[in-house]
């Protein structure tokens, strides 16, 4: 059936999130009135002179490490030369033939599957302004705010596919760049671009089909679609004995297709050549040896770590990993709630837990329960919120203790979610609302029996029932008593009187 | 006794002495050039006395003229070409700023060849720059301006720029001192770019002793250009003692060509006896690859410079045309008219070579290539520096020619910079300064080369050559 093969490769373009510019002083924040960041060196003035910013050059060795490349510690930029008025020098200042980094890879992990996806080369280079077309008036602004903003250029081997594939690489490579903390990658806020190259060829084919490039794709999800309507229209060519030229195409958001750009540009000579300005130089092996020593865990070792360390499962510990913060949120949890085991004083049921000093025995135990609460309620209420882990009020003991409470069953699961919203809505602490709104949840005999007594009288068919025999209707009978109660009864203490009463009475 | 006709070093003592004071000084200077430049026309442009302008009683306080390629804020910069007619630098050059500090002040910009393409001050929209010594004659170039300036009294001194000779050629044209620093010596920041990797500001003056003065003012790392050395900045005065006894001064045995004009060579024959007196060692050597200097450096400096001048494109600022009948693009358009009008004839030759030489196809035969050729001139240098202290050539190998002479043999042109070309591809300092005149009465240069970051040495020769000779008190009768 699948006469076609794809091939997939993806230029990334990344803004890095310096304090300042590649080469100026300039502040390096998005959403600034137009050109209120600039100076004579972004505007490219005649006789200014770039001055390259080291933090921009350590951050793309970051990256470079986190993608497992051969690093050049020999640092040489080229200009890059077209004409284009958001590019006031005429030039780009890039780097052509020692990128900085090369011969790298990165572990995709798709639904289980890790697929290794090379990466060609990443070199840094600075960003061009940004055209504004105002129909209004039939002119064409130029605002010069992203101009020298550092760029990392990440070219990948035509390694991928599939469609999916390609959005899986992006996913993980967006993972990993977060991790590095080094860009928003934020692609609607342009902070990271992407270029796809796509190819088709017969199945078995050694010689790879001709080459379509693709832009202006502004998220993800869009990139799989610009590539799975191209792979289309490249079969269907294909079949038809049609030639395909090489060419690059523009997605269509709005028509859900790509287009040949209107004007088919002539081959572009970019005539590189070394930036006579900036001095090429050799970072030391001592400062390479410090940044490598910054990484921070990246996304799949934190993975293995989280299975191994606690247990999670692969599914468990692939969701707590898709945000890093969500990550150390669950770790920071999970600490605390070893190490306090007894938060809440009415922990004494699980009085086995306590005698039990193998602390790894007990973070693994503990994990499931954290990680249900953070994957479950929490990941619920911060979608309902569309907000995430960094921007809601959230104090790590305070889940902890909620968690805690509902464990030793001061508050039922049920309650627990309330509590668990009226934290975030109110930023108080659990104890505090379960107190306020008198969510305790009534353990006392006494106090049961008599709702028991009044639900037996009100669903006297039902009691009847359960009397013949049909002991499941006695969860309808709990529920009832639950519902009485709002929540607050304890089911389990609830479920023991109900027998008692029904079935040896 | 006219003020302007002092060198600053003179001036300095007087105002010491507080018989004058630097408004008296720009007086007369202004005075000179009102009553002198419609013949010269070494300026472009005069600046007003500065508003926030202090008479500062010190040593500095001698006003300069630069060359109209290194920016002043708020003042116009247009490197001689119609393209930058209107450009107002928002920020000063490194090399001002520091003049700024040392409390000089600035009376104008002096007239350059277009983007210092050129030896003559012939290509230069607001028209050439005479020689003052035979106003028929060129001044040289492409610091035609500031050298004619100086030569003409209608500076005290000034500042050039040196990509393959722009200082020294000039100064030699017109009988004063030029020196061209080491590359990263001085830094760059606010010198419109023609080639990056060539060019050095320097100073323009009467005599060396102004020259060691200037230097010590501008010289010094910047934190602004990549390519300025962090390399101490000496006290050039020191350096200006009438002692060369020892030195070893290499002759090239390469600089006697067949274009060169037996009275320059006859003038710089007698300057080497002259240093031999004061006891210096000359010796012969060899710079097997000078035949190629001018070669490579017309691949290097228009390669460089075919992409500096990119940025002219009528976007930002400057020169822009408003193109009526579309040819291509509206944009494609406006960036072709702009560079065709706001460009001169020798910009757009240069920017083509250099664009040439760039392109795919062509970068291993010619940049590459002119980038090795230049490393082996390189080490021809470094060769001789091994066992001399300095080399002494003709600083061109001809006096100045008449205007109009040249501008149709671009090739003869290019060769007038012979003898300079070489300290601009190895970085290294070398200066000119006069060593006679030819029976026409146009001055005759004399050029000293030192290793990297040796101006000390240059000062040295240079000083005791000029105490025994009185070349430089020759002023030209206008």
């Amino acid at each position: 059936m699948n006469t076609f093969e794809t091939v997939i490769g993806l230029e990334v373009h990344l803004q890095l999130n310096t304090d300042t510019k590649i080469f100026c002083g300039c502040g390096n924040i998005f959403g600034q009135a137009p050109n209120a960041q600039t100076c004579p060196v972004c505007l490219g003035l005649p006789g200014t002179l770039p001055v390259l910013n080291k933090k921009a050059l350590f951050y793309a060795m970051k990256i470079a490490m986190a993608l497992n490349c051969q690093i050049s510690p020999y640092i040489k930029f080229d200009r890059k030369n077209y004409y284009y008025p958001d590019l006031p020098k005429g030039y780009q200042i890039s780097q052509y033939d020692f990128p900085i980094a090369k011969n790298g890879f990165l572990m995709v992990n798709a639904h289980g599957d890790l697929k290794k996806i090379g990466i060609t080369r990443a070199h840094l280079e600075e960003d061009a302004g940004k055209l504004i077309h105002d129909t209004a008036v039939n002119c064409s602004l130029v605002d010069y705010n992203r101009t020298g903003t550092p760029l990392m250029e990440i070219v990948s081997e035509p390694d991928m596919r599939t469609p999916q594939q390609a959005h899986d690489y992006l996913t993980a490579l967006k993972l990993t760049l977060q991790y590095l903390d080094i860009s928003d990658c934020d692609m609607e806020k342009g902070s990271l671009r992407c270029d796809a190259n796509v190819s088709v060829r017969k199945m078995g084919d050694a010689k790879l089909g001709t080459k379509v490039e693709i832009k202006n794709m502004n998220s993800f999800k869009a990139v799989k679609s610009a590539l799975e309507f191209e792979e289309i229209r490249q079969q269907k060519m294909i079949a038809a004995g049609e030639r395909i030229s090489q060419e690059t195409r523009l997605w269509s958001e709005e028509k859900q297709a790509t287009f040949a750009m209107r004007s088919k540009e002539e081959a572009h000579d970019y005539r590189y050549f070394p930036e006579p300005d900036l001095v090429p130089f050799i970072v030391e092996q001592k400062i390479i040896d410090e940044i490598a020593h910054s990484l921070p865990e990246l996304p799949l070792q934190k993975l293995e770590r989280f299975i191994s360390r606690y247990n999670l499962s692969s599914y468990d510990a692939g969701i707590l990993i898709q945000d890093k913060h969500l990550a150390e949120f669950f770790e920071g949890c999970a600490q605390l709630y070893s190490e306090n085991i007894t938060p809440v004083s009415s922990i004494k049921n699980n009085k086995e837990n306590r005698d039990n000093t193998d602390h790894t025995h007990i973070l693994k135990g503990v994990s499931k329960k954290i990680t249900n609460w953070i994957i479950g309620p929490l990941q619920q209420e911060l979608n309902s919120r569309k907000s995430d882990i960094n921007t809601i009020e959230l104090k790590l003991e305070d889940f902890v203790k909620l968690i805690a409470l509902v464990e030793s069953g001061s508050v039922s699961n049920l309650v627990g979610k309330d509590v668990l919203k009226f934290m975030l809505d109110s930023g108080k602490g659990p104890e505090a609302i379960i107190a306020e709104q008198g969510l305790a949840q009534v353990s006392d005999t006494g106090a049961l029996e008599k709702i028991v007594d009044e639900i037996l009288n009100e669903h006297a068919q039902i009691a009847n029932q359960v009397k013949e025999g049909k002991e499941s209707a006695i969860g309808f009978l709990v529920g009832q008593s639950m519902r009485k109660t709002h929540g607050k009864a304890n089911p389990k203490l609830l479920g023991e009187i109900i027998k008692r009463r029904l079935l040896n009475g | 006794m006219n003020l302007n006709e002092l060198t600053a070093h003179e001036l300095r003592d007087l105002i010491k002495a507080q018989k004058t004071n630097t408004t008296d000084i720009r007086d007369s200077l202004l005075d000179k050039i009102k009553r002198a430049d419609s013949k010269v026309k070494a300026y472009v442009r005069t600046f007003d006395t500065p508003k926030d302008f202090k008479e500062i009683d010190t040593a500095a306080g001698i006003p300069i003229s630069i060359k109209d390629n290194i920016c002043i804020k708020d003042q116009e910069t247009t490197c001689g070409s119609k393209i930058l007619k209107g450009f107002k630098s928002p920020y000063d050059a490194t090399v001002v700023k520091k003049l700024k500090q040392s409390g000089v002040s600035f009376i104008g910009a002096t007239n350059m060849d277009e983007f210092a393409f050129g030896s003559s001050t012939e290509n230069s929209c607001y028209g050439p720059t005479h020689n003052p010594w035979n106003l028929d004659c060129v001044p040289g170039g492409s610091s035609g301006g500031s050298a004619a300036a100086v030569a003409a009294h209608e500076a005290i001194w000034a500042l050039g720029s040196d990509t393959g000779g722009s200082i020294r050629q000039p100064a030699s044209f017109c009988g004063i001192v030029g020196l061209k620093p080491t590359y990263g010596r001085v830094s760059r920041f606010g010198l419109i770019a023609f080639a990056s990797s060539l060019d050095q500001i320097g100073p323009l003056a009467k005599d060396v002793t102004d020259s060691a003065i200037l230097l010590n003012i501008i010289a010094g790392h910047d934190e602004n250009d990549s390519t300025c050395a962090e390399v101490k900045v000496p006290d050039y005065t020191k350096s200006l003692v009438k002692d060369v006894k020892g030195l070893k001064i290499g002759i090239p045995k390469e600089c006697f060509i067949d274009g060169l004009d037996p009275e320059v060579k006859t003038a710089v024959m007698e300057a080497i006896e002259t240093l031999k007196e004061q006891g210096a060692i000359f010796k012969k050597v060899s710079l097997p690859h000078a035949q190629y200097a001018v070669a490579t450096y017309y691949i290097v400096a228009t390669a460089e410079a075919s992409s500096n001048l990119a940025r002219f494109d009528g976007v930002q600022y400057g020169f822009r045309t408003h193109p009526e009948q579309s040819r291509r693009t509206p944009l494609i358009d406006m960036y072709e008219e702009t560079r065709d009008k706001g460009f001169g004839s020798e910009a757009k030759r240069r920017i083509m070579l250099g664009t040439y030489s760039l392109s795919s196809g062509y970068y291993d035969a010619y940049y590459l290539r002119g980038q090795k050729v230049r490393t082996l001139i390189k080490n021809d240098l470094d060769k001789i520096f091994e066992e001399c202290h300095a080399i002494i050539t003709p600083t061109s190998p001809t006096t100045a020619f008449k205007i109009g002479e040249k501008v149709e043999d671009p090739l003869a042109m290019y060769l007038s910079d012979i003898y300079t070309i070489p300290a601009n591809l190895a970085g290294v300092p070398a200066i000119s300064i006069p060593c006679g005149f030819a029976k026409n009465g146009l001055p005759i240069g004399l050029q000293i080369t030192t290793k990297p970051f040796d101006e000390e040495t240059l000062f040295r020769i240079a000083y005791t050559y000029e105490q025994s000779t009185d070349w430089h008190k020759q002023k030209p009768k206008l």
